[in-house]
């Protein structure tokens, strides 16, 4: 049928030997600039509440400090020696696990923060899967029917929802679900830090709900945006025009390459969830790490918020790099350059 | 003649559409409250009035607070401090952000690298943690709190700014003038920046919201104004407790932060859209999708 | 219109076709357009408006109809229609497409569905974007089998009759990892894979190299022959619909203008624009004057009263404003226009272009002289060693397909790109690599015009201001004589004078090309640097402005630095030409040279590859 054919061309995956790794070079890329950006941090943690006036002595005393017992203090703390050394001693403490004892109540840091990660964790882990999974499935649905009723609707009221603060959520959920319209679930949680979370569900349901609906607003739009953008394309034109049912246009050739973009999202709502919980764990009362991070910034516990805010930033930077990689490697134009 | 200056004809654009109409009047009501609120407060916010938590009466037409105080008094007077440092900090935030951004963008290499990383390192903290951290060193000042959300916006508006800054540079007419041996400040003053415009307009009403959030977020938590000062994010926090006796204390604030917030969400969006328009590139999903991905950062 | 010649069958007359190629004569055409109208329903802002109207054709089995038309013709429209489909924001407004005597407009969306891929295939015009980034090429050609039935002996067979004789490795391929015409062989395999009874190819060689193209052309043509598949061949190009159509229908502002057997069609046009576009081709065979035709074709909703063609038709009459003219046939073998002058215009055909030989400049020290430039991008080399020079007051065009460093080349000359090792002297005197180190005189002195006529203009500045942008930075006049310089300039690039208030948006692809040429001319440069100005413009626009070009250059003495893959275009505009493939010069020297007898095997393949009106029918 052809005339001369054509100089054979290298097409298709490259040999094994020469295959290049693009996800674990990624990952190995992220993770050192990673390892740097928390050291960074640490830099910028520790400076600010170190060596900036007011220091931690001054701001431990406030007002009974006399000029003695400031300098007793400050040689307790170890505040006299230079700021490199300090930096270092704590530095090395922390890669030890050793992050101080807290001003507050004495206790190691350590412990107390600890404690509280798990349970923070669990709500962001909920409040994160719950809302995406519910995101993305309105997302779709939103898109394939365009235009229509339900289309405008969720547009509008996820609009709305996104400008709301989570306290105010939080506050509205109360009213309605456990203070004045009805009573199911209490407005205050009341567990001790160490029992597991989930021992008592009926706590939990209204922080993660706060913390879902805030979150669904951001992924609904997005997946809805790319999944048009999507099903605008010429490939799924082409694949219309192939005789695709519809439903498999949906879900095998449009969705695949709108969600993409959508991890992205997912990412910053993992991000974003990190700081919302602070708020949102402080009106609930519920011991986790945003609670004592506020009650910290109150007594002026350093430690304490050197600790909490390090650990904070490792889960950004933790949860960045996952989503980079997530997001190459659903990419094959990304991962697998023409040979 | 003379067309209009872009960001006006966008503007316009916008306010005649439903969204953006009905955006602008939410949010302009709110600011309209807000400002006008004191002069027509019928009691001082520090007065005692009536009972604590007591009911809507003709003495006090929303009900007592916490201490008794007139919850209309306090709700009027309670908006413009909280309004002010959120457009404060965010033009601080946006014209930083944008600065850096665009330098970054148009020197290239190592001004890139530096920035770049710096932004990493301010963004490895969610907005409102990284305002604490520096509270709780210097305690809650409100020259602190501005700078401090300033200070947060800057890195995600310079992203914004780089990425349109970037894509500008590569358009075909700002070749032509580097063609001619036009220095580079010259370029990014006369022909790049002027392409950015809507783009900034967008960061601007996305990072008020914002602005907005946190402040009131932070006020919540206590960390913003001192009690005896009424701000809206803190009567929220204040009144929680005599929710169920009486709600206006809680709800009045809340409404008119959501309401602030919720227009000007509204509004940016339309703006988003009026914008497509001018020198116009992207189609509707294109934009729509551009403009989502930025929300959420 | 009911007009019983529009439905002429059009079939070839019987003698032209070798025995083996006869078609069934049972009289049914395989595809019968009836008044097919495609409209933009009205909406609150305006009435309803036709994108498409009174569009009738039919095609044998085995016979290919070429569709051509320019950009806002509407061809891409009635392809999509072919198939059932019509875009977002239009409708069907009437009329049918009988495939096999059954109107598919009539049937249901489940119906449809059955149709595409099966018995109606589409080959899109850009593969890249037409196959699914995230999905094994594999996968989506099985999809088809999947859909509506085939196994994987059929598969095999497929990609083999469609050049692609290793199938593994390209199955287990993502599509952009294949080549620009590998991936549009894929979308052959795809179409032709359940043997369907029509084929609707849109625009498919746009972008691909000359060689492939001829390719994929010989494919196309022998799969249809093969299966007796009825084939519409959509294009813009006139030289590649007259390589593979044996029936040719010109589109003109969503009408169908004229329709003939092509060998007939370009030989003897009947239709005032069908003659108009003839004239504007560039041919490989001599250098004659391109012929542009004055104005634009009107949008949906803005046609004039009567013939659409008639604001710019130099044969125009009063009863052309009258009604819209109904088809005049012009022979017995279908060949029918719609115009009341058609036969008129048919006699006139039989004259010549002006053929034109370029004045041959006197001998003078060549202006550019690029000598052992070389460049290379992180271990790749793109130029390497080119030697090229370009004469006082000559045009040097230089010819390439995509990637072969032609537009890097370019840049280097200008300042764009910095990173090459070699000498270019200009003017006698060395340049430096970037813009930083060069003077005021040689910035001013060489100047340059972009391909892309919709990124080339700043939308945020008049052209008034975008034309006086270079002439205040390289000289300090005042503003009256800036002013009547920036209107000079507009003038001899003949746009009127008013257009220095306007903003580039409401102007049109070539409108933009000429300001982007008049911001160029507007500060006497000695050299200009073309890079490919007329590539994304329609036939028409290009011959005006490739003419303009030509005139000005003559005018103002300039040395032309043409780049184009075009190679008939380089026929009318250039005294030499240098041949450059993978980065490095193949051939140069004089263009009738070159053209005529090239000594490179490379250059021999490309002059055989090229598609040319000449071969038609």
């Amino acid at each position: 049928m052809t005339t001369a054919t054509e100089a054979p061309e290298r097409v298709g995956p490259p040999s094994k030997a020469a295959r290049p790794h693009p996800i674990r070079d990624l990952l190995i890329k992220r993770s050192l600039i990673g390892i740097l950006t928390l050291i960074l941090v640490s830099i910028l943690v520790f400076a600010a509440t170190q060596t900036l006036p007011g220091n931690a002595a001054s701001a431990v005393l406030q007002n009974t400090a006399t000029p003695q017992r400031l300098h007793a203090l400050e040689v307790q703390l170890g505040l006299t020696r230079p700021a490199v050394e300090q930096y270092w001693t704590w530095l090395t403490g922390v890669l030890h696990g050793n992050f101080g004892k807290s001003l507050a109540n004495g206790q190691p840091v350590g412990t107390l923060v600890g404690g509280r990660i798990l349970n923070s964790l669990v709500l962001v882990v909920l409040a994160g899967v719950i809302g995406t999974l519910i995101g993305v499935g309105l997302g779709v649905l939103a898109a394939a029917r365009r235009d229509s009723v339900f289309d405008h609707v969720l547009s509008v009221t996820s609009l709305a929802i996104t400008a709301l603060p989570e306290f105010v959520v939080a506050v509205v959920l109360v009213i309605f679900f456990a203070a004045v319209v009805i009573h199911w679930f209490p407005a205050v949680s009341v567990f001790v830090p160490g029992t597991a979370p989930w021992s008592n569900p009926r706590e939990l349901v209204l922080p993660v709900a706060t913390l879902v609906i805030v979150v669904v607003p951001y992924v609904f739009r997005m997946m809805r945006a790319s999944m048009i953008d999507a099903l605008e394309s010429d490939y799924v034109q082409m694949a219309r025009l192939k005789g695709v049912p519809r439903w498999r246009v949906l879900l095998f050739h449009a969705l695949p390459n709108a969600i993409a973009p959508t991890i992205q999202v997912i990412g910053l709502t993992f991000l974003y969830l990190a700081g919302g919980v602070v708020v949102v764990e402080y009106l609930f009362n519920y011991p986790g790490l945003g609670q004592a991070l506020v009650s910290a910034v109150s007594d002026r516990d350093i430690p304490q918020i050197q600790a909490i805010v390090l650990v904070l930033a490792a889960f950004y930077i933790a949860v960045n790099i996952l989503t980079d990689v997530i997001a190459l490697a659903v990419s094959p134009r990304r991962r697998l350059p023409r040979s | 003649m003379a067309r209009r200056p872009e960001a006006i004809a966008v503007l316009g654009r916008a306010v005649r559409t439903p969204r953006g109409a009905v955006g602008l009047v939410i949010a302009g009501l709110v600011i309209l409250v807000a400002a006008i609120g004191p002069a027509v407060a019928p009691y001082s916010t520090t007065e005692f009035v009536t009972a604590p938590f007591a009911r809507a009466s003709s003495a006090a037409w929303l009900g007592g607070d916490v201490l008794g105080r007139d919850v209309l008094s306090r709700t009027l007077n309670g908006g413009w401090e909280l309004l002010a440092m959120a457009a404060v900090a965010t033009a601080l935030g946006v014209v930083v952000g944008a600065v850096l951004g665009v330098a970054a963008a148009y020197y290239g290499r190592w001004w890139d690298s530096i920035i770049m990383r710096a932004v990493d390192v301010i963004l490895a903290f969610p907005q409102l943690v990284f305002a604490l951290l520096l509270v709780s060193i210097l305690g809650p000042k409100i020259w602190l709190i501005v700078l401090a959300v300033a200070i947060s916006h800057a890195p995600q508006v310079a992203r914004v700014a780089r990425a349109a800054a970037l894509d500008i540079s590569e358009r075909d007419f700002v070749k032509a003038m580097q063609i001619l041996g036009i220095p580079g400040r010259r370029i990014i003053r006369k022909d790049v920046l002027p392409n950015l415009t809507s783009v900034l307009m967008v960061e601007i009403g996305l990072r008020l919201t914002y602005s907005m959030l946190v402040i009131a977020g932070l006020s919540f938590l206590g960390f913003g104004l001192q009690p005896p000062s009424a701000s809206w994010g803190l009567m929220i926090n204040e009144n929680r407790v005599g929710l169920i006796a009486e709600p206006w204390g809680v709800l009045m604030p809340a409404i008119l932060i959501a309401l602030f917030t919720i227009g000007v969400n509204t509004f940016t969006d339309s703006v988003a859209r009026a914008s497509l328009g001018v020198g116009g590139r992207a189609t509707e999903p294109d934009a729509e999708l551009a403009l989502v991905a930025r929300e959420v950062t | 219109m009911a007009a019983p010649s529009e439905n002429i069958p059009v079939a070839a007359p019987a003698e032209h076709i070798p025995a083996a190629k006869r078609p069934a004569e049972d009289g049914t055409p395989r595809l019968a357009v009836e008044n097919l109208r495609i409209v933009m329903p009205a909406s609150r802002r305006r009435p309803e408006a036709d994108v498409v109207d009174q569009v009738s054709f039919t095609v044998q089995p085995g016979h290919v109809l070429g569709l051509v038309g320019e950009s806002g013709s509407g061809k891409t429209t009635v392809a999509l229609a072919l198939l059932g489909l019509v875009k977002r924001g239009l409708a069907i407004g009437g009329g049918k497409v009988l495939i096999d005597g059954r109107d598919i407009l009539a049937l249901s969306e489940h119906e449809l569905q059955k149709l595409r891929g099966r018995t109606v295939a589409y080959v899109p015009q850009d593969p890249g974007s037409a196959l699914n980034p995230v999905l094994k090429v594999g996968t989506q050609l099985r999809e088809v089998f999947a859909i509506h039935g085939g196994d994987a002996e059929r598969l095999t067979q497929v990609m083999a009759e469609a050049g692609l004789e290793d199938p593994g490795p390209i199955l287990a391929s993502y599509p952009h990892q294949l080549s620009g015409g590998q991936q549009q062989r894929v979308a052959l395999a795809m179409a032709f894979a359940c043997r369907p009874r029509l084929i609707v190819l849109d625009e498919p060689t746009t972008g691909l190299d000359v060689t492939t193209q001829r390719r994929v052309l010989d494919t196309v043509r022998g799969l249809c022959r093969t299966y007796q598949v009825a084939a519409v061949y959509i294009s813009h190009d006139l030289a590649v619909v007259a390589e593979i159509a044996d029936h040719v229908a010109v589109l003109y502002s969503g009408r169908l203008i004229e329709i003939g057997a092509a060998s007939e069609l370009f030989s003897h046009p009947a239709h005032p624009y069908t003659r108009g576009l003839m004239r504007a081709v560039p041919s490989m065979e001599s250098s004659h004057e391109l012929l542009g035709m004055a104005g634009s074709p009107p949008r949906p909703g803005n046609r004039p009263a009567g013939c659409s063609f008639r604001p710019r038709c130099e044969f125009a009459v009063a009863e052309c404003e009258l009604r819209e003219p109904a088809a005049v046939a012009v022979s017995d073998t279908g060949h029918a226009a719609k115009c009341v002058r058609a036969l008129e215009v048919i006699a006139l055909s039989g004259t010549a272009l002006l053929a034109r030989d370029r004045a041959v400049p006197p001998a003078a020290e060549p202006v550019l002289t690029i000598s052992g430039v070389s460049v290379s991008y992180t271990n790749k080399p793109v130029l390497r060693d080119v030697n090229l020079d370009v004469g006082a007051k000559k045009s040097v065009a230089i010819v390439g397909m995509s990637g072969s460093g032609k537009t890097t080349l370019a840049r280097c000359v200008v300042g764009l790109h910095r990173d090459w090792t070699g000498t270019i002297t200009f003017d006698g005197a060395q340049l430096p690599p970037g813009v930083r180190g060069r003077t005021q005189d040689q910035l001013r002195k060489i100047q340059f015009v972009a391909q892309n006529p919709y990124s080339s203009l700043n939308p945020r500045q008049t052209i008034g201001q975008i034309i006086g942008n270079p002439l205040t930075h390289f000289s300090k006049v005042p503003a009256r004589e800036r002013d009547k310089r920036i209107g000079d300039a507009l003038t001899s690039v003949a746009l009127r004078e008013s257009f220095a208030a306007r903003y580039p948006d409401e102007l049109s692809g070539g409108e933009r090309q000429r300001v982007a040429l008049a911001r160029a001319l507007v500060v006497d440069p000695e050299l200009l640097v073309c890079d490919e100005i007329t590539s994304a413009l329609d036939v028409s626009v290009q011959a005006a402005i490739v003419e303009l070009l030509l005139r000005l250059q003559a005018e103002r003495g300039l040395s032309l630095l043409f780049i184009t893959h075009n190679l008939p275009l380089v026929r009318s505009i250039a005294d030499d030409v240098t041949v450059i493939s993978a980065g490095q010069v193949c051939e140069r020297g004089p263009v009738t040279q070159v053209l005529t007898a090239p000594q490179q095997p490379y250059t021999q393949q490309l002059i055989a590859d090229v598609p040319g009106l000449e071969h038609a029918g």
